[in-house]
C-alpha cells in the first residue's frame, strides 16, 4: 500500500511528467493561455493515460513479451486508438470542449507524455494496479503543472510587458521557475 | 534563397493545400532557417529540453531525427496516392514508428553508451510533433524529392538547435565540450543548467535575446528609413 502512494507521489510532484521529465511540453506550451482549456485538457489527458496503462499492461503481459521489438509500434497504435475513441466521445457529450480543444485533442497522439508513461510503466516492470496508480499521478501532475503555467499566463496577458517578452522566451522563463520549485521535492527521493 | 520551380513542365499535382512550388536548396534552407521547427515553430520541445544536456546527446538526437525525418517522408511521399484519406493519420504513424524502431536499433548497436543516455527518448521521437506535422503538411502533398529534401533540411535544423542549446549547456553546467574539459581547475560548473529547469531557461534566454535582435534590426531599419 505505502509503494502505491509512494508511486503516486513520486509521479505527481517529484518526477512531474512535465516539468521534470519533459513529457507533454506541446501541450504544455500550447494550450495553457486559459486556465479553463488547460485543466480539461489535462483531464482528458488523464484519462487517456490510464486507457493507455490498461492496454500497455495487457500488451506487455501476453503479447510483447514474445515480441520485444514492435513495443513502439504497437503502443502507438494503441494510443492513436485511445484518442481516437476519447475524441469521439468527448465531440459527442462535451461539443464545447471539443471546439475549445481543437487541433489538440487529436494531437494528445503524439503527446510524448501517454507513450512515455507505457514505456517507463515496462522498464520499471508495474503491475496492473501500480500502472493504474502511476498513470492516476502521471495524469494529476500533468494537470497540475498545465493548471500553473495558465494561470500565471492569464496575468501576464494583462501585464504591461517589454515587446521581447510578449512571445515565448518569457514563458520558457516562468516554466523554467516552476520546474525550479518542483525540483524541490527532489529531497524526498526518486521513484522506486 | 527562394529560385523558382525548374519542375513546371510536368503536370501541377491537383493536391488541396498543397505547398507552392520551390526548388530543392529552398526546401532544405526553409528547415533551417525560416521555418526552423526549435526555435521558430516550437516543435519537437520534448526531446530539445530533455536531451541537450550534454553535446553528444543533443547531436545524436539531432541525427536520429534526421533520418527518421527522411525515412518517413520518402513513405509518406511514396504512397501519398494509396493512403486513404481516414486512416491517413495512423499510417503515417506506423511508418513513423517503423523508423523510429529502426533507428533505436541502430544507435543500440553502434553507440549503446549514447543510446542508454538518450533512454525512453530514443523511442518517444515517435510521439515528436514534429514528424507527423511533417507528414501530414508537407510530405503527403508534394513528389518525392521534395518530401526527402524538406526532412533533411527540418532534420538538419533540428540538429543545429539541438546542438547549439547542448553545447550552451554543457559549457555552462559542466565546463567541458564533448567530454573534454575547456576550463581551468579553478571553474565552478554552473549545475543548474544540466537540471531540468536549465532546459527551460536555457531556451527561454536564447529566445529572449532572439527577440531582442529582430526589435533591434526593426528599429533600425525604421531609423534607415
Amino acid at each position: 500500500m505505502s509503494n502505491l502512494a509512494w508511486i503516486f507521489v513520486s509521479t505527481l510532484l517529484v518526477n512531474n511528467f512535465t516539468l521534470v521529465m519533459f513529457l507533454g511540453l506541446c501541450s504544455f506550451f500550447g494550450v495553457t493561455a486559459k486556465i479553463e482549456t488547460a485543466w480539461r485538457l489535462g483531464l482528458a489527458n488523464t484519462f487517456v493515460l490510464i486507457l493507455t496503462a490498461i492496454f500497455a499492461w495487457f500488451l506487455n503481459t501476453y503479447i510483447l513479451a514474445s515480441a520485444p521489438f514492435l513495443r513502439t509500434v504497437a503502443f502507438i497504435v494503441v494510443i492513436a486508438s485511445a484518442v481516437q475513441f476519447v475524441e469521439m466521445a468527448v465531440k459527442k457529450y462535451l461539443p464545447v470542449l471539443f471546439r475549445q480543444l481543437g487541433i489538440y485533442l487529436p494531437l494528445i497522439t503524439t503527446n510524448c507524455a501517454i507513450l512515455g508513461l507505457a514505456l517507463f510503466q515496462t522498464s520499471r516492470h508495474y503491475n496492473l494496479v501500480e500502472a493504474l496508480v502511476f498513470a492516476l499521478g502521471a495524469g494529476f501532475g500533468l494537470t497540475l503543472a498545465l493548471s500553473l503555467l495558465a494561470s500565471i499566463r492569464e496575468r501576464i496577458e494583462v501585464a504591461d510587458m517589454p515587446v521581447i517578452a510578449r512571445r515565448m522566451g518569457l514563458v520558457l522563463v516562468i516554466a523554467s521557475s516552476l520546474s525550479m520549485a518542483f525540483m524541490g521535492f527532489a529531497g524526498m527521493g526518486s521513484a522506486p | 534563397m527562394t529560385a523558382v520551380a525548374v519542375e513546371t513542365k510536368e503536370a501541377p499535382e491537383s493536391v488541396p493545400g498543397a505547398p507552392p512550388p520551390a526548388s530543392v536548396i529552398a526546401d532544405i534552407w526553409r528547415g533551417i532557417s525560416r521555418e526552423n521547427p526549435v526555435l521558430v515553430q516550437f516543435l519537437g520541445m520534448c526531446p530539445t529540453m530533455a536531451v541537450t544536456n550534454m553535446l553528444a546527446n543533443g547531436v545524436a538526437m539531432g541525427l536520429a531525427t534526421t533520418f527518421v525525418l527522411v525515412g518517413s517522408g520518402l513513405f509518406v511521399s511514396l504512397f501519398r496516392r494509396y493512403i486513404p484519406h481516414e486512416v491517413r493519420i495512423t499510417s503515417y504513424i506506423l511508418i513513423i514508428a517503423t523508423f523510429v524502431t529502426l533507428a533505436d536499433m541502430l544507435l543500440a548497436a553502434t553507440f549503446p553508451a549514447i543510446s542508454k543516455a538518450l533512454g525512453p527518448f530514443m523511442p518517444l521521437i515517435v510521439a515528436n510533433c514534429l514528424l507527423l506535422g511533417r507528414a501530414e503538411a508537407f510530405a503527403a502533398k508534394v513528389k518525392v524529392h521534395r518530401a526527402v529534401a524538406d526532412g533533411f533540411g527540418m532534420g538538419m535544423g533540428f540538429t543545429l538547435s539541438l546542438s547549439l542549446l547542448s553545447a550552451l549547456r554543457e559549457i555552462l553546467g559542466r565546463g567541458t565540450l564533448l567530454g573534454h574539459p575547456l576550463f581551468g581547475p579553478r571553474f565552478e560548473p554552473w549545475v543548474f543548467m544540466v537540471m531540468p529547469p536549465g532546459g527551460f531557461f536555457a531556451l527561454g534566454v536564447a529566445l529572449l535575446g532572439l527577440a531582442t535582435i529582430i526589435q533591434w534590426r526593426k528599429r533600425r531599419a525604421g531609423a534607415a528609413r
